[in-house]
């Protein structure tokens, strides 16, 4: 069974028509990318999800629950959290309090402690930054801070938007494969890209967002062989 | 002048500013949060006074007991206030929110002289009145109660702010309120903590100034409202520390004023200092340029 199911969803900014009818399934264990031209609406349908943006029509199941009427900050706990664009961590608290965020709802001190230790495993350059202002690092480490402010709240489905943003190659590779690792540790990813090719690479399956619809579908080793993907997403 | 007239000045100036910065807190939290002065603030200062007078002598009560009281009356008022008039207007237009808070203000200080009476009441004297002289310079012990009481409500709010699960949820809130939503925090309750510290702080202000100048009533909050706002926004407004130097700034500021031989002037120091903050430093000493978010 599908772990998130998105039915039909239609949001509008005002007048502006943002997704016109997107449908796409995420089962347990994948990977699932998100890919498209900027502006297509792959924010807008992972704001939607989490509750920051209302939808005027259309359906979110997630693991069994529809979200319908259920607030943003209730959404976390139900085990999908979101590492929104642009990482928006907390500028003036330390390291560690923006990962203490992350795990705001849980009352198992024990496994929480066994989560950051987990991501201090993944990032090792955060255990020596977490005395420090999340504003002061890097845009790698606040990538990182990112990550893990989302892993500690042990997400089912962790959904990240555009994590490669403004990171220089290395790093990128870098993030991609702890994204890989975070999922061969059971966690189910939603992906959004800009940087096609890589996404395709790590992702199982993915939908290509053209001006707020889905484009096309498939298993990634297919739509990468598509000669209209290769020409309009890898430039090739 | 005498040096001992200054040290004396400055010591009544750290007494009274300590309830500035009081004040000032309430202010600094609620606009670091939402963005709102809360011109209310200066009532809720009245109030808690009214509510730790009658704790004090209808309710029997000794002062500690009757200051707990108070503030946590005054904190559900303000909880209150910021669910009918503020919540809804959180997506309207700024001055919509700002003229609502001074309809609020009007609002209960009409409210309260209906229900406590127009004219002054004294204040109970809760601590026999003791006067201790140092040299030639004096101290009240209740310039000393107001003071030490103010330090330590000022201790436990940094405290709690810097070091609890509630208190990194407020900042995190006060940062960005999509990112605090997205870790699970509820927005809504974290603004109403805030405004219950805020709001409790400023009524264990009224009862100290009630206990200081021996009266009470229900314009009393005003003056000292327009200082506690001048004092936050000296200080930078958002910024907690800020809040705290701006009202002691303030208040030997005024003291200071008032050793001059000028007690006239003494309240028009408070716009002075505004006006000349607004256009040297409207940031405020503490305060960070304002970026503002699209
Ligand atoms: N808050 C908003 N108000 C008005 N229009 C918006 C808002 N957010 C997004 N839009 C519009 O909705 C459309 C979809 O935007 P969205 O951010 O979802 O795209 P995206 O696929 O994530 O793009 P990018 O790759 O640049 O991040 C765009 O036309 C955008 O201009
Ligand atoms: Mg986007």
């Amino acid at each position: 069974m599908a772990i998130l199911e998105v039915e039909d969803l239609h949001v509008y900014y005002g007048m502006i028509h943002a997704l016109k009818g997107v449908s796409f399934h995420v089962e347990e264990g994948e990977i699932v990318t998100l890919i498209g031209a900027n502006g297509a609406g792959k924010s807008t349908t992972l704001r939607t999800i989490s509750g920051l943006v209302a939808k005027s029509s259309g359906k979110v199941v997630f693991d069994g629950h529809d979200l319908e009427k259920v607030p943003a900050h209730k959404i976390v706990g139900l085990g999908l959290t979101q590492v929104p664009e642009g990482r928006r961590l907390f500028p003036g608290l330390s390291v560690e309090d923006n990962l203490f965020l992350g795990s705001y709802l849980r009352r198992d001190k024990q496994g929480v402690q066994r989560d950051l230790e987990r991501v201090y495993d993944l990032f090792p350059r955060l255990l020596e930054r977490r005395k420090q202002q999340a504003g002061s690092l890097s845009g790698g480490e606040q990538q990182m801070v990112a990550m893990g402010r989302g892993l500690v709240s042990r997400p089912q489905l962790l959904l990240l938007d555009e994590p490669s943003m403004g990171l220089a190659p290395l790093l990128v590779r870098e993030i991609f494969s702890v994204i890989e690792e975070i999922n061969r540790q059971g966690t189910t990813i939603l992906l959004v890209e800009q940087n096609a090719s890589l996404a395709l690479d790590i992702a199982h399956r993915a939908y290509v967002f053209e001006t707020g619809s889905v484009a096309f579908e498939g298993e990634t080793r297919m739509l990468a062989e598509d000669p209209r993907i290769r020409q309009a997403y890898l430039g090739v | 002048m005498e040096w001992y007239i200054l040290l004396q000045q400055m010591i009544n100036g750290l007494a009274l500013g300590s309830i500035y910065s009081l004040i000032a807190l309430g202010y600094t939290m609620v606009y670091g949060i939402i963005k709102l002065i809360n011109f209310a603030h200066g009532d809720i200062y009245m109030l808690g006074a009214y509510f730790g007078f009658y704790a004090l002598t209808k309710g029997g009560l000794s002062l500690g007991p009757a200051l707990l009281l108070s503030m946590g009356l005054a904190a559900l008022v303000g909880v209150v206030l910021e669910r009918i008039a503020y919540r809804p207007l959180r997506s309207s237009p700024r001055i919509t929110a700002l003229i609502t808070a001074i309809g609020a203000s009007l609002f209960i200080q009409s409210v309260s002289q209906i229900g406590f009476g127009a004219s002054f009441k004294p204040f109970p004297q809760a601590i026999p009145f003791q006067r201790i002289a140092i040299g030639s310079v004096f101290i009240t012990n209740r310039q000393l109660i107001m003071f030490g009481v103010s330090i330590f409500l000022m201790v436990t709010l940094h405290l709690i702010v810097q070091y609890t699960r509630i208190g990194k949820a407020m900042r995190a809130v006060s940062m960005d309120k999509e990112a605090a939503m997205l870790m699970g925090i509820n927005v809504d309750r974290v603004i109403s903590v805030t405004f219950a510290l805020g709001s409790a702080l400023a009524a264990a202000g009224g009862i100290l100034v009630g206990m200081y100048y021996n009266r009470i009533d229900p314009y009393m909050g005003v003056m000292p409202g327009i200082k506690g706002f001048t004092a936050a926004v000296l200080g930078g407004i958002g910024v907690i520390p800020g809040a705290v130097i701006g009202g002691f700034m303030m208040g030997i500021a005024e003291n200071l004023v008032v050793a001059l031989g000028s007690s006239t002037f003494r309240d028009a120091v408070a716009f002075a200092i505004l006006i000349l903050v607004l256009l040297l430093k409207p940031a405020g000493l503490l305060g960070k340029r304002q970026r503002e978010k699209v």
